[in-house]
């Protein structure tokens, strides 16, 4: 892999790459941080001010995106009502536990298996520290928090590649990557070929800065010693009397580092949304729906598969169906719709909007995810290998290893993430049996944990394009796409405004999901107000 | 690879009503859904696909939404069935779709070289009662393709 550089990808393959180390939606952030726009600016809880006249809201999903705009017009003085196609709130906010089952499409039904207390997460497991709006409703509605450990340096980076199929510590790679690195720049900064880029005065500094970034001896090299150690760990680590003294462990040179491919998996800590600190609600993502769910639950009609949204001058009507029987059409009426039902499946439903959002609606398709969790009999990636929380990363299909970063210690079960792909494998995985999948998953497992084939009992597998109520994971938007379309998704259209993760510049983010909708209700309620 | 599996009766889930159809619909037609869905396809490496037969690509890729017998699945929004689809009658329709994907549907131009498309084109054409014997080539499937490609280079 070390031949294949950034300026001989393509952008697309870089996005993928990217995607594929850090999770797809970081991809997306990367298309979007290129057009430099903005993050979350939330500012604390939405204020809307002025009489809506009782004016009421139809909104349709109830996902975040759903429940907040509830929540929050319903305090302004909306009349509001949510239609919902599942029989919880939540959508993507979603997590499933022993006893729980869940029918993809194609009528492939999984129990889930898994002991009291244990979880998966299907969709979104982690919220950055910076995701101001998703992480006030949960201060606000008092759903608690605790870290999600996203760089473990004890978990392990894998390439069936490279060192014999050996998974690698973290710690190992970037400490060798790092000194590797520092040492060849030190070396080109005092063979002066760095003259052209760095003044006299600077070279000096630049040396120093490489020394200590790189842990580099006095000779500025990067070598077996106490120094390298220091970063990577030792064969034996300093202790207490008369077996206290280190044992220094003998680093990794840099030309088997980049050939083995493992360096693309040291960005994901440092990109944005995966740096420290991270957070997960304690007991599963979905006590965030749950919480919303007390609050605004008592407007959500549930089990309502929408067949068409029409409008005219004065209301917008809903026609909705019982999901799971059919039978004869509902229809209900309201000033103004917001409409979180995703672009995937808005695109087949008779909705009467501007040719415009239409093609907006019509040109985002969802990306390819899926996730596989596994019960294991005990602990063992804690019990044998010290692995507290985090992620390990492979080039196995299965991509990620997800340690619980709960629970830590326990002498019970415990639930691994035991797959989370994108892209063609995660395609893939979805056109399996989820039986297939959970299969494959411990298979591709037990080649980093060997353990696996005695340990895990059972586990579901959630492919995202075989979920029955989007069809995928994340409005798959390009640059291109957003240049052409973005502007007219956000549209009041009529009575008619969309949200969802999909109106966002933050795709498959909860935080981009209540973004969008603050956004959307604060415009709304200023057409509503001033008339 | 395949090491055995603890509890092995314990992964496997009930077969569903409509499993359990597609697998009756499968057996008549000398196929079994149990085959189609327990395929141990590979995996591909990297970011395009690297089945090459329409088979291969149908069973690794395409049932994951339209089914293991094109029957497609309808839920709050709905995959279209291949079987039977008066639409496959144009042999560039498939292509097209492939290629540049449509609604729900993503495109998969950049994840498919020109034969794939042509191979799984062909493949859905001549499967799932469809019988059509004109065949897509891979310089049509060429021409389908947006002349810019989309966001990729």
């Amino acid at each position: 892999m070390s031949g294949a550089g950034i300026g001989s990808m393509s952008r697309r393959e870089l996005l993928m790459m990217i995607g594929a180390a850090a999770g797809s939606s970081v991809a997306y952030r990367a298309m979007a941080s290129l057009d430099m726009v903005p993050e979350s600016d939330y500012k604390g809880p939405i204020k809307l001010e002025g009489d809506p006249k009782g004016a009421s809201v139809l909104i349709l999903g109830a996902g975040l995106a759903g429940l907040v705009a509830a929540l929050e017009l319903r305090k302004a003085g909306y009349k509001v009502q949510v239609l919902e196609y599942n029989q919880r709130v939540g959508g993507r906010n979603w997590t499933l536990r022993g006893g729980d089952s869940y029918t993809e499409l194609g009528g492939f039904e999984q129990k889930c298996e898994f002991d009291p207390g244990l979880y998966l997460n299907p969709g979104p497991w982690r919220l950055p520290y910076h995701h101001n709006a998703i992480l006030d409703y949960c201060k606000r509605l008092g759903v608690v928090l605790e870290p999600f450990n996203q760089v473990n340096y004890n978990a392990y980076l894998h390439s069936s590649k490279a060192f014999g199929g050996k998974p690698q510590r973290y710690r190992h790679i970037q400490a060798d990557f790092n000194g590797g690195v520092a040492e060849l720049l030190a070396k080109s900064t005092k063979q002066k070929k760095m003259d052209q880029l760095v003044t006299k005065e600077d070279r000096e500094i630049l040396l120093e800065s490489l020394k200590g970034w790189g842990a580099l001896e006095n000779d500025y090299t990067y070598r077996m010693g106490l120094e390298s150690s220091g970063r990577r760990g030792y064969d034996h680590d300093p202790n207490g009397g008369t077996i206290g003294k280190p044992v220094p462990s003998k680093p990794i040179s840099i030309d088997e580092i980049l050939k083995s491919g493992l360096w693309r998996y040291l960005v994901h800590g440092h990109i944005y949304e995966f740096q420290t600190t991270l957070f997960q609600p304690v007991g599963g993502m979905d006590m965030i729906s749950k919480a919303f769910a007390r609050e605004v639950g008592d407007a959500v009609r549930f089990n309502c598969k929408v067949t068409a949204i029409k409008q005219d001058g004065h209301k917008v009507t809903a026609t909705y169906v019982d999901a799971k029987t059919g039978g004869a059409p509902t229809q209900v009426s309201a000033d103004w719709c917001l409409c979180t039902i995703p672009a995937s499946v808005l695109s087949q439903i008779d909705l009467d909007v501007s040719a415009p959002m239409h093609d907006a609606i019509n040109a985002l398709p969802y990306e390819a995810s899926i996730k596989v969790g596994l019960q294991a009999k005990r602990r063992f990636w804690e019990q044998d290998e010290s692995i507290y929380g985090g992620v390990t990363f492979t080039d196995l299909p299965n991509n990620m290893i997800g340690y619980p970063n709960t629970g830590y210690f326990g002498s019970g079960k415990g639930v691994l993430l035991g797959a989370y792909t994108f892209g063609p494998n995660a395609y893939e995985f979805t056109a399996l049996s989820p039986q297939e999948r959970v299969k494959k998953a411990i298979e591709f497992g037990a080649q980093i944990h060997p353990q696996y084939k005695d340990e895990i009992e059972n586990g579901i597998a959630v492919g995202w394009h075989r979920v029955p109520w989007i069809l995928g994971c994340a409005g798959a938007w390009t640059e291109e796409k957003r240049k052409q379309h973005y502007d007219n998704i956000c549209r009041i259209d009529g009575r008619v405004l969309l949200a969802g993760e999909h109106v966002s510049y933050i795709p498959a983010w909860q935080e981009g999901a209540i973004t969008s909708s603050l956004n959307a209700i604060s415009r709304l309620h200023q057409r509503v107000v001033n008339g | 690879m395949r090491g055995p599996i603890p509890n092995k009766d314990k992964l496997m889930t009930p077969i569903s009503r409509s499993a359990r159809l597609a697998l009756c619909a499968g057996l008549m037609l000398g196929l079994t859904s149990q085959a189609a869905q327990a395929v141990d396809h590979s995996f591909s490496n990297g970011f395009k696909f690297q089945e090459t037969t329409g088979e291969a690509i149908f069973q690794g890729v395409c049932q994951g939404c339209h089914m293991p017998q094109g029957q497609g699945a309808v839920g709050a929004g709905a995959y279209p069935a291949l079987a039977g689809n008066p639409r496959l009658a144009s042999k560039v329709y498939p292509a097209f779709m492939v290629v540049n994907g449509n609604k729900a549907m993503p495109s998969f131009g950049a994840m498919f070289d020109d034969d794939q498309v042509a191979a799984v084109a062909n493949y859905v054409r001549s499967h799932f009662g469809n019988n059509y014997t004109d065949q897509v080539t891979p310089a049509e499937v060429k021409a389908l393709r947006p002349k810019k490609p989309a966001a990729s280079e």
